[in-house]
């Protein structure tokens, strides 16, 4: 798949080049790449928001370019919380955001209320907000609104474009054990762009690394952060606890230098320690 | 030490709103800040943070108590501009703070406001996109530049005010690595070259460690101050307050809970746990 914005004029340019990708049903991707990589222009072709140049996608062994798709049918299947969607709240109240999304879908009104109960209770808010303004709320309450509009569609793959951006510790653990919980026990295929290679790699099974819009690097966390230099040298990094094994290991430690959550880390230090 | 150039003297504060639940965003505040100091403030959404980086310049008056910035007390209404002029703000989103259609003007805005004469402009605009590295994109429309260049110029339009101090309220919550560590670099600079004090609202630790002081708020009160090494060797209080310590610091203290007592709690960098371990070995 390639994108070009502004195909033909003065100020085209190449956004996605030659783009092939397969995810699997059930699987947690993590798609990391610095602003302008490509990493959101890529997304938005998943539930067809974006046309691409060439190429195309299929969801489902569907081809949702193709002749007679019913693209709200791709979006109902593929829910999308894009960076800061707390801008996008509108409703006079929360009910009313999170019934917006079902209720164009076509879900009859008797149902609506179930659903943005179950929605609520899923993002961990009290349903007494429901009749309360979303504007009255605080900023990781109204993040968390925003998202619950995008399960009350009850999506099976959830595309979250940089969920925790300018969220604080408390927030951003909220929203990564919501997404955690969604891919485990809701059983949703998760596409997680970021550029915090610590909330990546906590969650995804496989990591998708994208530069000048290419993917250069794939595969399972500890594979990619090999590549330390390199994806330091496109703005990227490694997480901290990776790069004390990477530094330990040049001093000549024989440490495995392949973990990169802080228990391995901690238990790779002490099995070092005991080894002494 | 050198003088206080901000002090807040039994600084409460109430939003109109709460008024009537008597709710205090700010609850008794006391705290100096020195002349050419860089501190930092933590504490999660709605601890305070934001609120007291307001009454710096005066952009929030206490309800009870004063501040006072290079001795002006904020709530002379007639010296408002002149406390502006001492302490700039730059705030978290890059594109709510940018007015102009070139660099160039922008950061020429806050001294023309102040009715500086024009070459004198001229060469604050030149100084002041020099420092934070802009230059190059002097004639750039604000608009075509990425979320990190966009908070230096909005840094550079402070700096030409000349200003005694510049209060940050998250300006890279909203930035990736590459527009983080450009901001982090530039504050930096300010802070050590241009001698210009720091006021540095973040949740990000590994700012926080950069700074002299770190403060950290909790409903409205100052609940712990010190080094970056000494409030974050307080790695139990800090997870109370549901805050962050640097990762490397949060392993030391895993690694001290598993019997190797030798390694300090207060280690903040890779450098430091590599030596430790060097030791130990």
């Amino acid at each position: 798949m390639s994108y070009i914005y502004n195909a033909g004029q003065p100020m085209a340019h190449e956004a996605l080049r030659n783009v092939s990708l397969t995810i699997e049903d059930g699987e947690f991707v993590g798609l990391i790449g610095h602003t302008g990589s490509g990493k959101s222009t890529l997304v938005q072709h998943f539930n067809g928001l974006l046309r691409p140049t060439a190429g195309t996608v299929f969801v489902d062994g569907v081809d949702i370019f193709g002749k007679d798709v019913n693209l709200r049918k791709v979006r109902q299947k593929v829910g999308m919380v894009f960076q800061y969607p707390e801008y996008q709240l509108f409703g006079e109240t929360v009910f009313e955001d999170v019934a917006f999304g079902p209720k164009n879908m076509g879900v009859p009104d008797a149902e609506l209320p179930g659903r943005v109960d179950q929605a609520l209770a899923l993002v961990g808010l009290d349903p007494g907000l429901k009749e309360r303004s979303p504007f009255e709320l605080s900023g990781g309450q109204k993040r968390k609104v925003a998202i619950a509009g995008v399960l009350a569609m009850q999506p099976q793959i959830l595309i979250l474009d940089e969920p925790t951006a300018g969220l604080d510790p408390k927030g951003r653990d909220e929203v990564l054990s919501l997404v955690a919980y969604l891919h485990q026990k809701e059983n949703k295929t998760i596409v997680l762009v970021s550029h915090s290679m610590e909330d990546v790699a906590r969650l995804a099974q496989r990591l998708i690394v994208m530069a000048r819009g290419k993917i250069v690097l794939e595969g399972p966390p500890e594979v990619v952060f090999r590549q330390a230099d390199y994806l330091e040298a496109i703005g990227l990094g490694v997480p901290q606890v990776t790069k004390l094994l990477q530094a330990l290991k040049k001093q000549g430690f024989a440490v495995d230098p392949d973990h990169y959550t802080i228990e391995a880390v901690e238990d790779e230090i002490v099995r070092l320690l005991e080894t002494k | 030490m050198a003088d206080a150039l901000i002090r807040f003297v039994d600084v409460s504060f109430s939003y109109s709103s709460d008024l009537e639940h008597g709710f205090e965003a700010l609850a008794g505040i006391n705290l100096e800040i020195a002349d050419g100091e860089f501190v930092a403030v933590l504490g999660h959404n709605g601890s305070g943070k934001s609120t007291l980086a307001k009454h710096i310049n005066a952009l929030l008056v206490p309800t009870s108590g004063k501040v006072f910035v290079a001795g002006i007390d904020t709530q002379d209404g007639e010296r408002l501009w002149e406390i502006r002029q001492k302490v700039g703000m730059v705030f978290q989103n890059p594109d709510n703070q940018l007015v102009a259609t070139t660099v160039e003007e922008d950061v020429a805005f806050g001294p023309e406001n102040l009715g500086i004469p024009t070459p004198e402009i001229h060469r604050r605009v030149d100084e002041a996109l020099k420092i934070v590295g802009m230059s190059d994109y002097r004639l750039h429309s604000p608009h075509q530049l990425s979320g990190g260049q966009k908070q230096r110029v909005a840094i550079a339009g402070m700096i030409a005010m000349r200003p005694r101090c510049i209060v940050f309220d998250e300006p890279t919550a909203m930035l990736d690595p590459v527009g983080r560590h450009e901001v982090m670099q530039t504050v930096i600079k300010l802070n050590q070259e241009e001698k210009i004090t720091i006021v540095l609202i973040t949740h990000a630790m590994e700012e926080a460690i950069l700074a002299d002081r770190v403060i950290v708020m909790e409903e409205g009160k100052i609940v712990l101050t010190g080094t970056p090494r000494e409030v974050f060797s307080q790695v139990e209080t800090l997870a109370k307050l549901r805050l962050d310590v640097p990762e490397i610091t949060s392993l030391a203290n895993r690694l001290r809970r598993r019997g190797f007592a030798q390694i300090p709690n207060n280690i903040l960098t890779i450098e430091e746990m590599v030596n430790v371990l060097c030791r130990l070995g």
